[in-house]
């Protein structure tokens, strides 16, 4: 199936509010998905349904071939998909190495896969037996992909991961995530970073109000500044 | 190393907290006239710190935890030294005999039945009564005082109201003399047993997977969901043990008190809401320190103005949050 | 009608049935019920009915769980109580004695509803059994004013006094004395009160408090500050609370740290409003009617149980007079699972 991920009509009530309201799409094996949208869009209740964190009170979410819609976030983690929150979600009273120590759930850290790691953020090796709590934003930041990147998964969800992060720090993320792609994870990228997404997405959908607004590819839509403007209300080169 | 066992402990820029409890120690020297009497109370006020500790480490935890306060805590307290109670007169020979193996023979099985009843109660307790309100903090402490209501009528109901006298075993009376420092033998043995209790803890948080879990899922469950790990499976292992640790508290206490009587949870309840408030919701090493600070503040206040003894550690409290609103080691929540 | 319950109906034929019973019973009581004992309890609940309706205003209504009710409720009877000791029995020291209560309640009240809006939910109300058991203590240890443990008797102004006869001859076969005259006091100063409680849930304010309570982000977004609204909140059901006491040191001609500032008291009122229904009202009357008459009567009915069952193993225990807590506990626990909104609830058909 070329379809990772797919989600069909995937309605999401939080309390009284009717956050997803019919949400279609599709992530493709391999590669990159960006999802776009304004602000209250619904793209960070879209990952956490996904995840199970919130329950769909309506629709289809398939992963490579099974239901997991009504699946229980620990059994949606189980079966490869890590999650990386917008909040991070770094237990700061734990140790880098501990940080990671959990998040490698098979067992103990794989050597080589670590190495590789450190090579992207050095960061992390220089405070690995320190509280996460002690790391600078764009560090956390780092430490929470790492998590994702410790051991292989077959889909990563990603929440705005360059929010409030420096021009330097974000440049050094692309480079992250160019060597991610490189490995055999797909992964769906929640931004609001324009450049930072046409430089890795691959296809593109974009949300509003709860729905899938317009999906395709992203050289498309990174040539067609009319239809940026329209969907996101703003130019790409003006939304850095 | 030292810094990640540092780093685990305690906070690294944090050490503070940790001085207060010589500080308080020092600032009582030169208040209390003869330094016999000041070496006797500190090690009364660290040996009940230690018994407070045993109690309110599984309340705090639990709480930190699961979001759920129990405050029917009490009740298993109450029941371990009840249970222990009705091990123990039976025993009554093996443990006024005068032999140290005799009376720990003794003390053994009621312990353990103790931790065994208290931590059976805390299973049942958990299933039954709070896992249908997780989430809901209103009904949580209704239906928890609910429980504390009915637990301290059912031991009315099986142990009959009356306060039941428990002398401590023969060989843990009395006290060791050193020159004029008279050091009395159970409170040695109540800090030995805290500490003991106080290492297992460490050492299961910081070296093992589960406590990698508990430490983690204090801080942000959601996320340790999210890794793939069923943390709710956690929970009820973590209340038990809360419980057990209650009861094994309950038992030091009544021996400590030679009484029990059905009130005596609600009675320490009030002192261990405290320590856990001072220390903050969900640090265990916050209440480590939390419970010596009160119970030695207990201590010297009990000797020097017995009147205000209780009040005193009400304002230790206040003084605290005014200086931490989150107690001594806030644990970081979602 | 309409505008003497502010428009809050029973809305259901049998708990109307049951509240008019309730009221008329209390209103007639010395003629019905006479007699010490039952006069007492009569007493007893019209204080109850409005100790509890306050804290229902703080529980069923704002949403906010706090210990230290009793507090209030102790404020206002140890104010009469102190002033009728060391001011004299006049009526003038009654008066300062309510309103020097009445001010020291809005002002705790105050800062205590600050605390509330700092802290979460359970770290209030941890707080606030920790505050509340200091105010006990206080009350025990400083014996130079309010007695210590042995609390202070007192007289009362003439009117009150059970010697004064008011009518020469008895009025439908009762003595008419300050006795009476004391029970109605109660009786109005309790009704009226409640009715006013009752207006201020009806209000827009009490509204804007449900609002506030169901959702505290979306009032804020909607204009409300609910800061000022808590606090508000806070102060009418301390006010009510100490009124509530006053009413009680005016009957008991007694106050104590056990019969106002007990954990037992708050435990008892907490089983009052759950089982009678959060956020009624009316919960409250039913509630505390009750539980009073369960407190002085099931004891009776049980120890004929009891004595029955003597003999059997565990069973004459678990009837036995002094375990009626026991029942009410369990009946607690399941209210709070099976009728959330308690007895009234339940009669209204609600769930």
């Amino acid at each position: 199936m070329s379809n990772l991920l797919v989600l069909a009509g995937v309605n999401t009530h939080i309390g009284h509010y009717h956050i997803l309201q019919g949400v279609d799409f599709v992530v493709p094996r391999g590669g990159l998905t960006v999802l776009l949208g304004r602000n209250g869009a619904g793209k960070t209740t879209c990952l956490r349904t996904i995840m199970g964190l919130w329950k769909a009170s309506a629709g289809r979410i398939e992963f490579d071939g099974s239901d997991i819609a009504r699946s229980s976030t620990p059994a949606v983690a189980q079966l490869g998909i890590g999650y990386v929150p917008e909040s991070m979600g770094i237990f700061a009273g734990l140790a880098v190495r501990e940080n990671l120590a959990l998040a490698a759930r098979s067992g103990p850290v794989d050597a080589q896969r670590l190495e590789w790691i450190f090579g992207l953020f050095p960061a992390l090796k220089k405070f690995w037996n320190l509280p996460a709590g002690h790391l600078s934003g764009g560090q956390k930041q780092m430490l929470a992909i790492a998590r994702a990147m410790i051991e292989p998964r077959k889909l990563l969800l990603i929440d705005e991961p360059t929010k409030g992060l420096a021009p330097a720090i974000i440049a050094h993320m692309v480079e992250a995530f160019r060597e991610l792609k490189r490995t055999d994870t797909t992964i769906l990228l929640v931004e609001q970073n324009f450049h930072f997404a046409r430089v890795l997405g691959d296809t593109v959908a974009v949300m509003d109000s709860g729905r899938i607004v317009h999906s395709g590819g992203m050289s498309e839509l990174a040539d067609d500044e009319a239809q940026q403007q329209k969907l996101l209300g703003l130019s790409m080169d003006m939304h850095q | 190393m030292s810094q990640t066992k540092d780093a685990l402990l305690v906070p690294d820029l944090d050490r503070i907290p940790l001085a207060l409890i010589p500080a308080i120690a020092l600032l009582a020297l030169p208040l209390i006239p003869s330094l016999p009497t000041w070496v006797t109370l500190t090690i009364a006020g660290l040996a009940m710190g230690m018994m407070i500790f045993i109690m309110a480490s599984g309340l705090t935890l639990v709480f930190g935890l699961m979001d759920v306060m129990n405050f029917a805590h009490g009740a298993f307290i109450t029941i371990g030294a009840f249970v222990a109670t009705s091990v123990l007169i039976p025993l009554a020979g093996w443990t006024q005999a005068d032999s140290l193996w005799m009376n720990l023979a003794a003390m053994l099985p009621a312990i353990l039945a103790a931790m065994a009843v208290a931590g059976a109660l805390g299973l049942v307790f958990e299933r039954v009564i709070i896992m249908p309100v997780y989430g809901q903090h209103l009904k949580q402490i209704l239906i928890t005082m609910g429980g504390l209501i009915v637990a301290e009528q059912s031991i009315h109901v099986i142990w009959g109201p009356d306060i039941i006298s428990l002398p401590k075993p023969a060989t843990l009376r009395g006290s060791f003399i050193l020159g004029e420092i008279a050091i009395e033998k159970y409170r040695v043995v109540a800090v030995i047993v805290g500490l003991a209790v106080f290492a297992a803890m460490l050492l299961l948080l910081n070296r093992t997977r589960i406590g990698l879990l508990i430490r983690a899922g204090v801080e942000d469950s959601e996320m340790v969901e999210s890794l793939g790990y069923r943390i709710r499976r956690v929970f009820v292992g973590v209340f038990v043990a809360g419980s057990a640790l209650a009861g094994l508290g309950g038992v030091m206490w009544a021996l400590y008190q030679e009484t029990v009587s059905s009130a005596m949870g609600m009675q320490v309840m009030i002192l261990i809401f405290i320590v856990i408030i001072i220390g903050g919701l969900g640090s265990v090493g916050g209440c480590f320190i939390g419970a010596l600070l009160v119970g030695l503040v207990a201590n010297y206040v009990g000797f020097l103005a017995p009147k205000i003894a209780l009040g005193s550690n009400i304002l230790l409290m206040v003084l605290i949050l005014l200086w931490r609103p989150q107690g001594l080691y806030p644990v970081a929540k979602r | 009608m309409l505008r003497f319950l502010s428009g809050d109906y029973p809305r259901s034929r049998v708990l109307g049935v049951v509240l008019v019973l309730i009221l008329a019973g209390l209103a007639l009581a010395p003629f019905v019920f006479p007699g010490t004992r039952s006069l007492n309890v009569a007493a007893k609940i019209c204080v109850f009915i409005l100790l509890v309706a306050s804290y229902d205003l703080l529980l069923g209504y704002t949403g906010i769980v706090s210990f230290a009710h009793t507090m209030f409720f102790g404020l206002g009877a140890y104010g009469i109580g102190i002033a009728a000791t060391r001011l004299g029995p006049t009526w003038s020291s009654l008066v300062a004695g309510s309103l020097a209560a009445l001010a020291f309640s809005a002002l705790l009240s105050l800062v205590i509803g600050l605390l509330s809006l700092r802290v979460k939910t359970i770290f209030f109300a941890m707080i606030t059994l920790a505050v509340a058991s200091f105010f006990a203590i206080l009350a025990s240890q400083l014996s130079w004013l309010t007695g210590g443990e042995d609390g202070l008797t007192y007289k009362l102004p003439e009117l009150l006094l059970p010697g004064t006869k008011l009518l020469e001859a008895p009025l439908f076969g009762v003595e008419i004395n300050g006795r009476v005259v004391s029970y109605y006091i109660v009786f109005f100063g309790a009704a009226c009160l409640f009715l006013a409680l009752l207006r201020v849930v009806n209000s827009p304010f009490g509204r804007v408090l449900q609002a506030i309570r169901e959702n505290d982000f979306r009032a804020e977004a909607i204009g409300y500050r609910s800061v000022a609204y808590r606090s508000a909140a806070n102060c009418l059901s301390a006010l009510a609370a100490t009124a509530a006491g006053i009413l009680y040191a005016l009957w008991l001609r007694y106050v104590g740290p056990d019969t106002t500032l007990s954990l037992d008291i708050m435990i008892d009122i907490l089983l009052m409003v759950v089982i009678g229904g959060m956020g009624t009202m009316y919960g409250a009357v039913i509630g505390a009617t009750l539980f009073v008459i369960a407190q002085n009567y099931l004891q009776d009915l049980m120890k004929l149980a009891s004595d029955a069952a003597a003999g059997m193993p565990l069973l004459p225990n678990l009837v036995h007079p002094d375990r009626w807590l026991l029942w009410l506990g369990i009946l607690f626990v399941l209210s709070v699972y099976h009728f959330p909104a308690g007895i009234v609830g339940r009669l209204r058909g609600k769930k």
